[in-house]
């Protein structure tokens, strides 16, 4: 009965039978799902962070695709990751619920503006908290005040924008993008370096065609739709 | 085969299930002491934040049981004790956010007393703005926690004996004096189990909080979100806060339990 508990569930753990598992930051989940359509290849999506916190208990996907080149980095020191390869980047932006009072920049330190912002060492926390950093200690200040959720990841914050539950959140310009919210941009010089990190846990030859394909070859072209900028040379 | 032989299957069967049964639901709870040593958990406790979470998530269990209580009693003495049209409609409405994904309860809750849901506007009018308070935590932990309390009372009273019921009010007591004197103590032990159901559903409470009420230290974070939050960055101190948790959650069901016999 076990046994067949585990057949029903199966593949969680990795690809016995020829797939592929891929486990990626939420932020990618639009483009990869688009250029993997019709592969054999399982896409689980999830937190950056929450996915590295997996494979260091074991659990074993082919492939790890991350928002941030540190956890990739981290993974690949502790001997649980190999080939680790830079294949987009991201821009954080400011977005906006719908008939949000905060049109600027400067809104955002004002009386009551509810923000919400991703929680510290996820990695759009900790991007988001960098660019604060940078606006000004006054600015910073007031809109560190106005924070009223830290979410876990980009997903929730996304969401709580949507339902006008907060008025502002700090996100990725391709999350803002798929939800089509409004946003603020944000000057380059505020910008923090967002590359995209990805590497083998598992090696085999789908493991590195795919990781190949996220730089040139059609999950690159969807990365590029979706708002990622190419890797930085 | 032998007469003593056939006849011990059956037995032995029960005995395995269960063995079985107990092994799968404590190894879990074993393991989340096991891998905390007694120092790292005084240490975690001591945390930025921690007890925090801790004290947070006591208040508002306290806060949304005392509701679920004060509202829940009458309600399902109602449910009990009158028989109506529609009454099987009424049961099965207060039972089903039992079976709703938390993700969706908070969802719903969004979308019935969020800004852009439909009590929104009319509570905007008024200056409420729920989500991201801790009165949305309460009002997340009510919603799910209710039906275990409601269901379980229902189920007492029902069975408290009619006759009890009948000379009282026989006597010249009251429904209400009845209700309060005769059918509540008789019922207690029933209505205490389906408290601490209903308490430990909040406690543990995570999707329709994080929805609902979002994630903030002191405010909305409950010790569930605090251990998620810690989970991808800190994994001991996710484990250390989950022991706590766990210990709290225990202690207050064997106190109920305890409570109930006496």
């Amino acid at each position: 009965m076990l046994a067949g508990a585990a057949a029903l569930l199966g593949a969680c753990g990795g690809g016995d039978d020829g797939e592929l598992v891929v486990s990626a930051a939420s932020s990618l989940q639009r483009p990869l799902t688009e250029c993997t359509e019709g592969d054999d290849v399982k896409l689980q999506f999830a937190g950056s962070d929450e996915l590295a916190a997996q494979i260091r208990k074991g659990v074993e996907p082919d492939v790890y695709a991350a928002a941030n080149t540190k956890l990739p980095e981290q993974l690949a020191d502790e001997g649980l990751l190999e080939d680790v390869t830079v294949f987009a980047t991201n821009r954080l932006v400011v977005a906006t619920a719908e008939r949000s009072r905060v049109k600027g920049l400067d809104d955002l330190g004002d009386d009551g503006v509810r923000i919400a912002i991703g929680s510290d060492g996820v990695p759009v926390g900790d991007y988001t908290r960098a660019l604060i950093g940078r606006l000004g200690e006054r600015r910073g200040r007031a809109i560190r005040a106005n924070v009223r959720s830290e979410e876990p990841d980009a997903k929730g914050i996304v969401g709580k924008l949507e339902q006008g539950a907060v008025d502002a959140g700090f996100v990725y310009v391709t999350d803002a993008r798929a939800a089509r919210l409004e946003t603020i941009p944000l000057a380059r010089a505020l910008q923090p370096e967002i590359d995209y990190g990805a590497g083998i846990v598992r090696h085999s030859d789908a493991a590195r065609a795919f990781l190949a394909s996220l730089t040139i070859g059609p999950c690159q072209d969807a990365l590029r739709e979706a708002g990622f900028g190419a890797p930085r040379r | 085969m032998p007469r003593a032989a056939r006849a011990a299957w059956f037995p032995a069967l029960l005995v395995a299930a269960t063995s079985l049964a107990l092994l799968f639901l404590t190894l879990p709870i074993v393991a989340v002491f096991v891998d905390t040593s007694p120092a790292r958990l005084v240490e975690s406790l001591g945390e930025e934040g921690a007890l925090d979470a801790l004290w947070l998530s006591l208040r508002t269990t306290a806060v949304a049981l005392a509701i679920i209580v004060l509202v829940g009693t009458p309600a399902a003495w109602l449910l009990a004790s009158r028989d109506f049209r529609g009454r099987s409609l009424a049961v099965t409405l207060v039972e089903l956010p039992l079976v709703l994904p938390p993700a969706v309860a908070g969802i719903a809750l969004l979308a019935a007393l969020g800004p852009e849901g439909i009590l929104g506007g009319p509570l905007d009018a008024l200056g409420v703005r729920l989500p991201l308070t801790t009165a949305a935590v309460v009002t997340a932990l009510t919603f799910v926690a209710s039906p275990f309390y409601v269901r379980q009372a229902q189920a007492a009273f029902a069975s408290v004996d009619r006759t009890l019921v009948d000379a009282s009010r026989t006597l010249g007591a009251s429904e209400a004096r009845t209700f309060l004197r005769v059918v509540v103590p008789t019922a207690a032990p029933g209505l205490a189990a389906g408290g601490a159901l209903a308490l430990g559903r909040a406690l543990g409470e995570f999707g329709a909080t994080l929805m609902f009420a979002g994630s903030f230290a002191g405010v909305t974070q409950t010790a569930p979100l605090a251990i998620y939050d810690r989970f991808a960055t800190d994994f001991p101190a996710a484990l250390a806060l989950s022991a706590v948790l766990v210990a709290v959650s225990g202690a207050i069901l064997l106190v109920v339990k305890l409570g109930a016999r006496a």
